[in-house]
């Protein structure tokens, strides 16, 4: 037998169509209706004012842990856009403004990080699943719901979020190559944001790419600047064009950065310094997006400010809001619904044994 | 009536589920044109096709993941692990989502998933092919674990397993799959998940076991009788979990003598909590200590030692001679 050549692809392709400092690429540049782009830019702001209200509030002891998204709002809220409302999301846990897009509000985001699964029940159904916090875990169900839609002959495609580090896990490499052999229509969006917590991308694979990884899988694969929306969109785009005409999933890499800490349990100083910060807060989305706007005459200096105040506002309102409906909120016994279907037996009466001791109000019962 | 083996009950439950319910969708590896490795699925993807009939690649939480997205959109997924020792590699899904996703979402969504999987020693197989962890499942919140122990039962409890509308994972005693044939109707059967059955009467000690463990403990109650005219009361759990109380507690108030024999490790074990329930509802009605007849603290030995792991109906008629003895 010979020893011959295989060819395979040897190229993968980068997109990037709004550099850092807001210039357009005319020939790349996806075309949106102008109301689209005034609300990602609206949402983007959003992401990063809530952000940064979240950790003050964490600071105060006002809420819990929570992942911060700072600086990766280009990166899922382009890709969100890109799907219709009755599509599915599944995400992972850092991409609280493309939930915030799909319909889940402020206060569930904030009771929900306040320890209350009552943040599940705040917002309508719909078809964005709840955050995952196991690691690549979430993308297996992408597959399940894909092609559940398409055997149930549903015009439908399924986005689903996992970081860098997720590249790593067992999971990651089953769900993309079951997508794949089953042609799943998903799109696999990573937000490569450098670190998983301690480690950095380059100790994370030896791929060049993450994107590359695609090629393996017999799909599609592309790299975008994450820092860039209309380059995420028009990929993602691309990709659920792709999922709908049957021709299955594609993995979209977003290069962006965590410009905040993993968790606000997490000091990103003990790793990363201070220079890698600074090159990144260079390319943040959200001023190069405001500058394209702004050279597309869509925004103004005045609407710019109209739209930091309203936002504002509405984070007040929400937080106000958000600890008022908390109030009536966290009666134990509500640990034990929604176990089952039909609350078994032993159940029962571990709710009941929890409800005496409530009713006791702490003092010693007869049979203490 | 037909008399089938548990391979062929199991088959015919899954066919006329996938008749009824188009949503019922098996996945798994080596379930479609091969039928399976032990032919449970056999003539499946001949009768309902590929759509139905999901020959996966060979990755278990691949199975499980997939199969909870599916559910969560609203389809019936009955995946199989070949063996439940390779389930492990797919229990943080089962674990981390499956069990908690009703939960997670207050109500609005749920996995009605099957997870069907072969257990048990006792036919001469590979390591990992032979052992029984049924406890790993039945500690996690979430889930219920069936475990029948005959073509008839399993044939019910599988239709009952498919409707549910929580995960359920399946487990199969391989070493029944064709030990023998049962009467089992054509017609539409169910049995009600979580609760138990007295399978056979007595007033002198309780045998509560379930599984493949019914056989030898039936084989020993009978030699009982016949050798020293006692009256064991059998009890089949058929749910693991959540578990039901109920029918042994009551039984061994009547007896004042229990034994309790599975084949999993004995530590731990889904023993520990039987017991653990006989003393906190019928303590002051012991007559004895209560017995375990199970398998050992150790690793599922390989097939030429298994005939000395698992618990025969000659160590249990011991250990009940022994119950009627002591006290």
């Amino acid at each position: 037998m010979p020893r011959t050549t295989i060819t395979i692809a040897d190229k993968i392709e980068a997109l990037s169509i709004v550099d850092a400092k807001g210039v357009v690429d005319k020939q790349l540049e996806p075309s949106m209706p102008d109301d689209l782009l005034l609300d990602l830019y609206r949402a983007m702001v959003l992401g990063r004012r809530f952000d940064e209200r979240l950790l003050a509030l964490q600071r105060q002891g006002r809420i819990g842990t929570f992942p911060p998204t700072s600086g990766q709002e280009a990166a899922h809220l382009g890709a969100v856009a890109a799907i219709k409302e009755d599509d599915w999301m599944v995400p992972a846990f850092r991409e609280t403004a493309a939930e915030i897009w799909r319909g889940r509000s402020l206060e569930s985001v904030i009771i929900g990080l306040n320890g209350y699964n009552e943040a599940a029940t705040v917002d309508p159904p719909g078809t964005t699943l709840p955050v995952s916090v196991p690691v690549g875990s979430q993308m297996l169900h992408a597959v399940g719901i894909g092609w559940a839609a398409r055997y149930c002959k549903e015009d439908k495609v399924v986005l689903t979020f996992f970081g860098d580090g997720a590249t790593s896990e067992g999971d990651f490499h089953e769900a993309m190559n079951f997508a794949a052999v089953f042609q799943a229509p998903v799109i696999f969006l990573c937000q490569n944001n450098q670190w998983a917590i301690s480690i950095p991308r380059s100790k994370q694979t030896r791929s060049q790419t993450i994107a590359q990884k695609a090629v393996a899988y017999g799909m599609p694969g592309i790299q975008v600047d994450g820092n860039d929306v209309l380059a995420v969109y028009s990929a993602t785009a691309e990709a659920v064009e792709r999922a709908r005409a049957g021709q299955g999933p594609t993995l979209v890499e977003c290069v962006t950065y965590r410009l905040m800490m993993h968790t606000t349990a997490d000091d990103p100083r003990r790793y990363r310094s201070d220079e890698e910060l600074e090159t990144w807060k260079a390319k943040d989305p959200i001023p190069r997006f405001e500058a394209y706007l702004q050279a597309k005459k869509l925004l103004t200096k005045k609407k710019i400010a109209a739209i930091g105040e309203a936002v504002q506002a509405q984070i007040q309102a929400a937080v106000d809001n958000a600890e008022a409906q908390m109030k009536t909120m966290g009666d134990p016994l509500d640990m034990f619904a929604h176990a089952y279907a039909e609350t078994p037996p032993h159940l029962a009466a571990q709710k009941e044994e929890l409800a005496a001791e409530l009713a006791a109000g702490g003092k010693e019962g007869a049979d203490g | 009536m037909a008399k089938m083996t548990m391979v062929q009950a199991l088959n015919l439950a899954l066919r006329q589920e996938m008749a009824k319910d188009d949503r019922v969708i098996l996945l798994g590896e080596d379930v479609g044109v091969d039928g399976g490795v032990f032919r449970v699925t056999d003539g499946l993807i001949e009768m309902f096709g590929e759509e139905r009939v999901l020959d996966t690649p060979l990755a278990e939480a691949g199975i499980a993941g997939m199969s909870i997205g599916m559910a969560v959109y609203g389809l019936r997924p009955v995946c199989e692990m070949q063996f439940s020792g390779f389930s492990y590699q797919a229990f943080h899904q089962i674990e981390n989502h499956a069990a908690r996703l009703r939960w997670r979402s207050q109500g609005r969504l749920s996995v009605p998933m099957v997870l069907r999987a072969p257990y048990g020693g006792g036919v001469r197989a590979l390591e990992h092919h032979s052992e029984s962890r049924e406890a790993y499942y039945a500690h996690t919140p979430g889930l219920k674990m069936v475990m029948p122990s005959g073509p008839r039962n399993a044939r019910a409890l599988l239709v009952s397993a498919i409707r549910d509308p929580d995960p359920v994972i399946f487990f199969e005693p391989k070493a029944i799959y064709r030990a023998y044939r049962e009467e089992v109707p054509e017609e539409e059967e169910t049995l009600p998940i979580g609760r138990s059955r007295i399978v056979r009467e007595g007033r002198d000690l309780t045998i509560v076991t379930y599984g493949a463990m019914v056989r030898p403990v039936l084989a020993a109650a009978e030699d009982l009788h016949s050798k020293d005219g006692a009256e064991a009361e059998v009890i089949d759990l058929l749910t693991v979990s959540p578990l039901d109380d109920t029918l042994f507690t009551a039984s061994a108030r009547q007896t004042g003598r229990v034994m309790v024999v599975h084949e999993a490790p004995r530590s731990f074990g889904p023993g520990a909590e039987i017991i653990a329930r006989l003393v906190e509802k019928s303590f002051y009605y012991l007559e004895t200590p209560i017995a375990r007849v199970t398998g050992y603290d150790v690793v599922m030995p390989l097939f030429s030692r298994e005939k000395h792991y698992l618990p025969h109906a000659d160590r249990v008629l011991k250990a009940a001679r022994k119950l009627l003895r002591d006290g």
